[in-house]
């Protein structure tokens, strides 16, 4: 067994107690729960960006690798986001770094409260960020990234007691492809290329890459649950009454 | 099954080793997970060893392998320990209860779900060290599309996808059909609906399935996409007790509606592979 007081555990500590939202255990706690404690508390601050708070690119990439998983055997419909801070370096270069570090601080919030709370919003590097959005149906993917395109040009950065400054922000995204077993740089790429075009046309804009027809539509599952599939298989297969169809449809989604 | 006898003439003339081993190769997929995929597979192999072929199952499901689960078999030696140079491939392969041989991925294989190059590569010339030997081959693929499922369906002259009528189930099969089309260009896809209530109702469903496709791919399609309906298996307590028993439906209940459809599915497969094959 080990024993704590022969574990050198002073700089695990020491970076736990220089984080603010890290609780460190109490100093009478058994060992198992002290070590857990700190355990955990390495964890989250792995996973963490320690300036915005938001997920750092290693629990990003964790996170992406799940949703492959889950998009390759469920075809759930999953988002991926890129954002980019347009001209941030001209922040950086006239108000200073502090204030660069304030904007990214003011953005990564922002960006937080406008998405749902299953949603991820990562760090990506400097001034890029990653949201991976699972369960995002393809007609929604636009309207969220709008969303937070005009929220972050509403922002009003307070970088000095007499300076606000205002940001915009260009997003490109790109779909899992459903049912298909995708790679984490192959996603990211094709988002990457969306936010490009983004940056090409102007920045302050969206660009999200058209699904490929692998999706199965609201009209093809109307008609594939629309008639014979229950009902009397007497009638064969081979009219192809689309009447028929809408009404057997509706009976169909309510069942479901 | 006087072709298998009686090998056509054109036999003669050796066809590349890749196309004569392509056409005795289906691939049995699905969709979805949990449609019974691979009790078909099982059973349909046990099936067609009983018509005298010889019949290799591939299990080919690298991320999650579990026909050593219905078949209650537990060998220690795998696809993946051939890959690895541990084991002789002839090593590897088992002989199953129902008279046919087996070949399991192994469940640890998770390593390999993304298919790098090289295992492409040591799968290929597996196979064709493999197919040889056997009269039919079935692949028995992963669920929904991963490049590993789409990779294995490639190496298969024909696709059999298993679907239940349940309305998840039929729309991942749809999709996969949309995708097999449109990645592989494939023309003819043979369906087999797994766990019928009555007669007839499978053949409704592929009857369905071809008229959306119909409608929605097929309309400016240069090579449309056919389903083959090739049966149905009914909803039977004696699949669920066979599973229970870990057994094949040939050992627990042989005269069981189950076990009588797969008889049949099993002739219409012997004589599609040897009509499209060769």
């Amino acid at each position: 067994m080990i024993r704590l007081s022969d574990l050198r555990l002073d700089d695990a500590r020491a970076l736990l107690e220089h984080d603010p939202s890290s609780e460190l255990p109490a100093a009478d706690a058994s060992p198992v729960v002290y070590m857990q404690s700190i355990l955990d508390g390495l964890c989250e601050l792995s996973l963490r960006d320690p300036l915005t708070g938001l997920s750092n690119r290693r629990h990003f990439n964790h996170l992406l690798n799940r949703e492959i998983e889950a998009v390759a055997r469920s075809g759930e419909s999953v988002l991926l986001l890129m954002l980019d801070i347009d001209h941030f370096k001209k922040v950086n270069d006239t108000y200073g770094h502090h204030a660069g570090d304030l904007v990214l601080q003011a953005v990564s919030k922002c960006l937080e409260t406008c998405v749902r709370p299953m949603d991820t919003v990562s760090r990506f590097g400097g001034e890029e960020f990653a949201a991976i959005l699972p369960n995002c149906p393809s007609s929604f993917g636009l309207v969220v990234a709008e969303r937070i395109r005009e929220a972050v040009s509403g922002l009003a950065i307070t970088v000095s007691p007499t300076e606000t400054i205002r940001v915009t922000i260009s997003i490109g995204g790109a779909y899992a492809p459903e049912w298909v077993r995708s790679t984490q740089e192959l996603w990211t790429e094709r988002a990457d290329e969306q936010l490009y075009r983004a940056k090409s046309a102007g920045r302050n804009c969206v660009f999200i890459e058209e699904q490929r027809g692998v999706a199965v539509s609201a009209d093809e599952k109307g008609m594939l649950f629309g008639h014979h599939l229950f009902g009397d298989p007497a009638s064969g297969g081979v009219d192809d009454d689309v009447s028929n169809s809408a009404v057997a449809g509706s009976e169909m989604n309510r069942a479901n | 099954m006087s072709d298998v006898l009686n090998p056509p003439q054109d036999e003669a003339v050796e066809p590349t080793l890749a196309l004569k081993s392509r056409s005795k190769v289906i691939a049995v997929t699905s969709g979805k997970g949990g449609v019974g995929k691979t009790f078909v597979s099982a059973n349909l192999a046990a099936a067609l060893a009983k018509r005298g072929l010889r019949v290799l199952v591939l299990d080919a499901d690298l991320g999650l392998a579990n026909l050593d689960v219905v078949l209650n078999l537990y060998p220690k030696i795998t696809l993946h320990d051939v890959f690895t140079g541990k084991s002789k491939l002839e090593d590897a392969i088992y002989k199953a209860p129902g008279g046919f041989s087996v070949l399991l991925a192994g469940s640890g294989m998770v390593e390999y779900s993304r298919l790098a190059p090289e295992v492409r590569d040591d799968f290929l010339r597996i196979m064709e060290s493999l197919v040889p030997n056997y009269d039919i081959v079935l692949l028995d693929t992963g669920a929904g599309i991963s490049d590993v499922v789409l990779f294995a369906v490639s190496m298969a002259s024909e696709v059999l996808l298993v679907a239940t009528p349940e309305p998840t189930a039929l729309t991942d099969a749809y999709a996969t059909i949309k995708v097999l089309g449109a990645q592989q260009k494939r023309q003819r896809i043979r369906v087999v609906i797994n766990q019928v209530a009555r007669t007839g109702d499978g053949n409704a469903i592929t009857t369905q399935l071809q008229q959306v496709l119909d409608r929605f791919v097929n309309k400016d399609s240069e090579h449309p996409l056919k389903l083959i309906h090739m049966g149905d298996i009914p909803a039977d307590p004696a699949v669920r007790q066979a599973i229970m028993k870990r057994q094949l439906l040939g050992q627990s209940d042989p005269g069981c509606p189950a076990a009588l459809a797969m008889t049949q599915l099993a002739s219409k497969v012997e004589s599609a592979v040897i009509k499209h094959g060769a």
